[in-house]
């Protein structure tokens, strides 16, 4: 079984994992609209490469940028491709350095911050649409089902497709996508039961 | 000891055409410290026992644990239930062994610290006190089975329902599974095909095309259910 270093902390002391979870997260949400922002081949270059030192700054493994920038490869070859062919290369450059960025920033921020710690700022941050009959606790376990089922439908998928190669069957998109799709549907059921049987969905 | 008090109970599900009856008058009233339950594949096992913290609705008759009727107070009754299921990936949601321990803590325990504390006395309770922060993806099916254990008994709940909860484990990890799960102080619903470990029990069901057909001394139920499966 293949599964991700996804959600793990990188444990350390450095000044990204002492700043304060709420503000880090809020940093986090500033910066990414920032660099979506930047224009040109050159600036988002250079917030890649900034994006960069501070994960290799906070500790962050080289192999878990790699891991978690790899599921996207294909995908920004073809955006790049693309944009090249109808914008020109810097549009390219652009469109993937700042795919990059972002993707390395959410990985430092995971690295650094305790799933614990990043579900109470969720909390406090939801505690604003309370008013609004938003149940805090509730978005915060959302956010982290979010973040715990990457590696597990990452699993699921590379299961079903062994499966469909088991049998020959690995041309056939329909026998791996479909199986995929109702073990996906299934999980979540077995995940939602599992949260029932813990009181996680009662109200408090 | 809690009680379990099954009356009268039928369970049907919707089909194409109708529906269909998965248990059929099921009345059972349950105060030893160990039950089993065992039957055949598509008996109506997991059916009965997720009655017992609303997972399944009664169609007919009433589910009560302590008193507190499931219908009616179905959150009370799942602070009570604890319940482990087969596949023990599915039941783990937090990324780290220690702060899957801490979510179930989350409703009772405000203070982060001593949530952190609790979590890490369960946690050395159930033998995985050197496994704290590792990925829970990184551990193995029993050890999975192990915590999603550990993160149930932190809700301290009175009621353990268990769903095959050792069907896919090596022996060694199967063993400390029932070990753990036979010597807990709380009450265990236990489905098992495991009929060494059904003997072990103080009182066992045996189900049977949606009917328990047998409800007894583990010995003589085994005993029913290995007749008339085999004759
Ligand atoms: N939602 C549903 N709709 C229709 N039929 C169902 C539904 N849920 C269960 N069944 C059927 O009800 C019967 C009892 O299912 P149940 O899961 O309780 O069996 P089980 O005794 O736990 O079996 P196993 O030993 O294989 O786990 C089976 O025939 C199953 O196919
Ligand atoms: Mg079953």
């Amino acid at each position: 079984m293949r599964t991700l270093p996804l959600g793990l902390q990188v444990p350390g002391d450095t000044v990204w994992h002492r700043l304060p979870t709420g503000r880090k997260l809020l940093g986090l949400v500033l910066l990414g609209v920032g660099v979506v922002a930047l224009q040109g081949p050159w600036l988002p270059l250079l917030a890649l490469a900034v994006a960069l030192a501070v994960a290799l700054h906070a500790g962050v493994p080289a192999r878990s940028l790699v891991l978690g920038v790899r599921p996207l490869l294909v995908l920004l070859a073809v955006v790049a491709a693309l944009q090249t062919w109808q914008r020109g290369w810097p549009v390219a450059v652009e469109v993937v350095a700042t795919t990059l960025t972002l993707v390395v920033l959410a990985t430092t921020f995971t690295a650094t911050t305790p799933t614990d710690d990043l579900l109470d700022a969720v909390v406090r941050a939801a505690g604003v649409l309370r008013p609004l009959g938003v149940d805090p606790q509730r978005v915060a376990l959302t956010f982290s089902l979010a973040i715990s089922s990457i590696p597990v439908v990452a699993t699921l998928f590379t299961q079903t497709r062994e499966a469909a190669k088991a049998r020959g069957l690995e041309r056939s998109p329909r026998a791996t996508l479909t199986p995929f799709a109702v073990r996906t549907v299934a999980h979540a059921h077995a995940v939602g039961d599992a949260l029932a049987a813990r009181g996680l969905g009662d109200p408090d | 000891m809690a009680t379990i008090e099954l009356d009268d109970v039928t369970v049907t599900a919707p089909t194409a055409d109708g529906e269909v009856v998965l248990l059929r008058d099921v009345t059972a009233h349950l105060t030893e410290r160990r039950v089993a339950v065992v039957g055949a594949n598509g008996s109506g096992k997991s059916t009965l026992a997720r009655l017992v913290n609303g997972l399944v609705g009664a169609a007919s008759g009433s589910v009560r644990v302590d008193g507190l009727d499931v219908a009616t107070d179905g959150p009370a009754v799942r602070r009570r239930v604890g319940f482990v299921f087969t596949q023990p990936a599915a039941q783990l949601v937090m990324p780290t062994v220690l702060e899957d321990v801490a979510l179930s803590l989350r409703r009772h325990v405000k203070d982060k610290r001593e949530r952190e504390t609790r979590a890490r006395a369960v946690l050395a309770d159930i033998g995985l006190a050197d496994r704290a922060d590792t990925s829970v993806h990184a551990l193995s099916g029993g050890q999975q089975q192990l915590l999603a254990i550990a993160g149930v008994l932190a809700c301290e709940p009175t009621v353990v329902v268990a769903d095959e909860p050792t069907t896919l484990l090596d022996l060694r990890n199967a063993r400390a599974v029932q070990e753990r799960l036979l010597s807990m102080d709380q009450q265990l619903l236990l489905v098992t095909h495991d009929l060494d470990l059904a003997r072990r029990c103080d009182r066992a069901l045996v189900v049977e095309d949606g009917h328990v057909t047998c409800d007894d001394d583990p010995e003589r139920a085994v005993a029913h259910y290995v007749e008339s499966t085999l004759s």
